[in-house]
């Protein structure tokens, strides 16, 4: 179509419009109404009538193939690691999960032990972290004089950026030592004697294994869970808070009794957000938790073994077959939890915007 | 009689108000410190961990370590070679991640962006941009490596690909997002064809942001250790050929600081001394450009 047809004559496209055979002159006059209606009030047309339409669809192909290759990439994760694990899957099943045997050997493996180490390290990081990431929100959003808000903000922020290489060689040379003499040696003399704590603070108190790979973890996870809460805290209504002031609340109150309960659904998903973090981080793990692959007692002082440190110790070196096959378990049984989790987290946060939209 | 049990009734709640306002009072009084606390908490270990970095990054520092390949144990030498296949495999990944990026990022902003597969690629693209990078690297290594039979650097720069394609989409996105429609309207009136409007009046607009995006993208891979540990794995050489193994600054850091050997720790303190403030200086610089825009 030239460019002279659509300036000059509008009017002589619209008999060339399908139009209905029963009532071919109300079809006009419909379509003419509809054309002016929508050239008055609805947005500009996608085709483009000036140039050829070529580009533009391959254009528009070209975006869509990114979206679907995005798609694709976690489609293509899924299958390579169970293709992969596939070797490990027949043998084992399910049994995997539960044995606590890592044998390279006598080639028998079971997942139980980096599974634990995994779990413990991130709910350790979660007990230390969430209070922290609160107060720190709570700071942010309600003590903070205006122009300390920015550069604080942005400190903790940075916090996140450093790179996980970074937290594990610090916790491993300059952490570690710290924590053994200043807190676990302290804690065992303490708890001695005494029952189940005693057992809990047991093993040679060197400033490696579950506990500090679960502290390094927490200092990682604290920015990401406070910029969430952060940031929810923010949309809480200001005239929900100002009533509550209004009534006599003080600033706690208002907190713990408005803002919350307000932004409950957004908190939580923060801190899923923060666990899936936690669940996946690998380098700060690996060099902190000792890298043990047995299952001696439950104390956290215990060098242990997480699915992401057995993978960045062993993968490298397993040969193709059942040890790599046993990996590849490992690792897709650590993208499912933190598949899990993180859509959690997802659908949490979309609620809590949901929601925002609606009562403000 | 009466009006003096009256006023003493009154005195005593009178008095019971006092007490739990008190009480109140020092609730919100102890939980404000320990906000307080946790905040300086919070900064304590940046502070802690930037200040040993600095100390003992800055003591490795040397010019050899610019300019001499990684050492065995106990011999003098430096990074030379890991900070350079840190630099080509980082550049490698940007440059491919990148386009396919902001492509996409249009695609959800731009092209029916309530459609299912603009939700679900939404949805999939927040999942991996918080998924473990050791998985990306299984991955690669799955599909990549198990098929040439050899540790590449392009493996790990793929790897890396695929930590910058989510992070780019998210802030094409939001970006394309801020644009007024206003100026895509004008755009279009003047008869611009969709691709045009997109790549040179709302891209254009958004060109801060999405440079931020980048930005943050490769200071996520610089410091990125997971995902090269079995695609690119590690190399003792100076090599440019990236179908060999490639070191990498992180990955070799990785090696030295478990070592037990003087040099090697000191050299990966220096290279952590690096990593940390390109990783830093590149998040900063992302700041300051959004700043200066919006």
């Amino acid at each position: 179509m030239s460019i002279n047809s659509l300036e000059d004559a509008p009017l002589s496209s619209l008999p060339e419009r399908p139009v209905s055979s029963t009532f071919p002159a109300a079809a006009a006059t419909y379509d003419l109404a509809a054309d002016r209606g929508r050239t008055a009030a609805s947005p500009p047309p996608a085709k483009a009538p000036r140039s050829g339409p070529m580009a533009d669809r391959l254009f528009g192909w070209a975006a869509k193939g990114a979206a679907l290759l995005t798609l694709a990439m976690l489609i293509g994760i899924l299958v390579s690691l169970v293709a992969g694990a596939w070797p490990a899957i027949a043998k084992y099943g399910l049994g995997f999960l539960t044995s606590s045997v890592w044998d390279p050997v006598q080639n028998e493996y079971g997942g139980l032990v980096m599974i634990y180490g995994t779990l413990a390290t991130s709910i350790i990081a979660l007990v230390i972290a969430v209070p922290v990431s609160f107060g720190i929100a709570l700071f942010l959003t309600e003590l903070s004089p205006n122009w300390l808000k920015r550069p604080l903000g942005t400190a903790i922020e940075l916090l996140a950026a450093v790179p996980s290489i970074v937290y594990g060689m610090w916790g491993l040379l300059v952490f570690g030592p710290i924590l053994s003499t200043w807190v676990q040696q302290p804690l065992q003399k303490l708890l001695a004697g005494v029952p189940y704590l005693g057992a809990l603070v047991s093993g040679p108190p060197v400033g490696i294994g579950i506990l500090s790979a679960g502290i390094i973890l927490a200092i990682m996870i604290i920015p990401f869970i406070a910029s969430v809460m952060r940031d929810v805290f923010e949309v809480t209504p200001p005239l929900l808070k100002e009533s509550a002031y209004g009534l006599g609340s003080t600033t706690w109150e208002v907190v713990s009794k408005v803002v919350l309960p307000y932004t409950k659904a957004g908190v939580i998903g923060g801190i899923m957000l923060g666990l899936g973090r936690a669940l996946g981080e690998t380098m700060a793990v690996t060099f902190v938790i000792g890298n043990m692959n047995q299952l001696n007692s439950l104390s956290v002082f215990e060098a242990a073994n997480s699915i992401t440190s057995a993978l960045a110790n062993e993968f490298a070196e397993a040969g193709a077959g059942l040890h790599q096959a046993a990996l590849m378990y490992l690792g897709l049984v650590l993208f499912f939890i933190t598949f899990v989790v993180l859509s959690l987290s997802k659908m949490l946060l979309a609620k809590m915007k949901k929601s925002e939209g609606t009562k403000s | 009689m009466s009006t003096a049990q009256n006023l003493l009734n009154a005195k005593a709640l009178a008095e019971t108000r006092q007490a739990k306002f008190a009480a109140r009072n020092r609730v919100n009084k102890i939980a404000l410190t320990l906000s307080l606390a946790a905040m300086v908490f919070g900064v304590f270990w940046l502070i802690w961990i930037l200040w040993e970095t600095l100390r003992l990054g800055i003591g490795g520092l040397a010019l050899a370590t610019f300019t001499e390949m990684t050492p065995p144990p106990n011999e003098a030498g430096g990074i030379a070679n890991a900070i350079f296949g840190s630099f080509v495999m980082v550049a490698l990944a940007t440059f491919v991640g990148t386009p396919i990026g902001i492509m996409a990022g249009i695609y959800l902003a731009e092209y029916n962006p309530k459609g299912w597969l603009a939700s679900v690629t939404r949805f999939v693209n927040d999942i991996l941009l918080s998924a473990p990078s050791i998985v990306i690297g299984l991955f690669v290594y799955a599909v990549v490596v198990a098929y040439f039979k050899t540790f590449s650097g392009l493996a790990g720069a793929l790897a890396l690909a695929l930590i910058v394609i989510p992070v780019v989409i998210r802030t094409t996105e939001n970006m394309l997002q801020l644009v007024p429609p206003g100026l895509r309207e004008a755009a279009y009136a003047l008869g611009a064809p969709k691709w045009k409007v997109i790549l040179s009046i709302t891209l254009r607009a958004a060109r801060a942001g999405v440079v931020t995006g980048v930005l943050l993208a490769v200071a996520r891979i610089a410091g990125e250790t997971a995902p090269l540990l079995f695609t690119a794995l590690n190399n003792q050489f100076w090599t440019s050929d990236v179908s060999q193994p490639m070191a990498s600054l992180p990955v070799t850091i990785f090696k030295f600081a478990m070592s037990p050997y003087e040099n090697w720790q000191q050299l990966a303190w220096a290279g952590v001394f690096l990593i940390t403030v390109a990783v830093l200086a590149l998040n900063i610089l992302a700041r300051v450009l959004t700043r200066n825009k919006h």
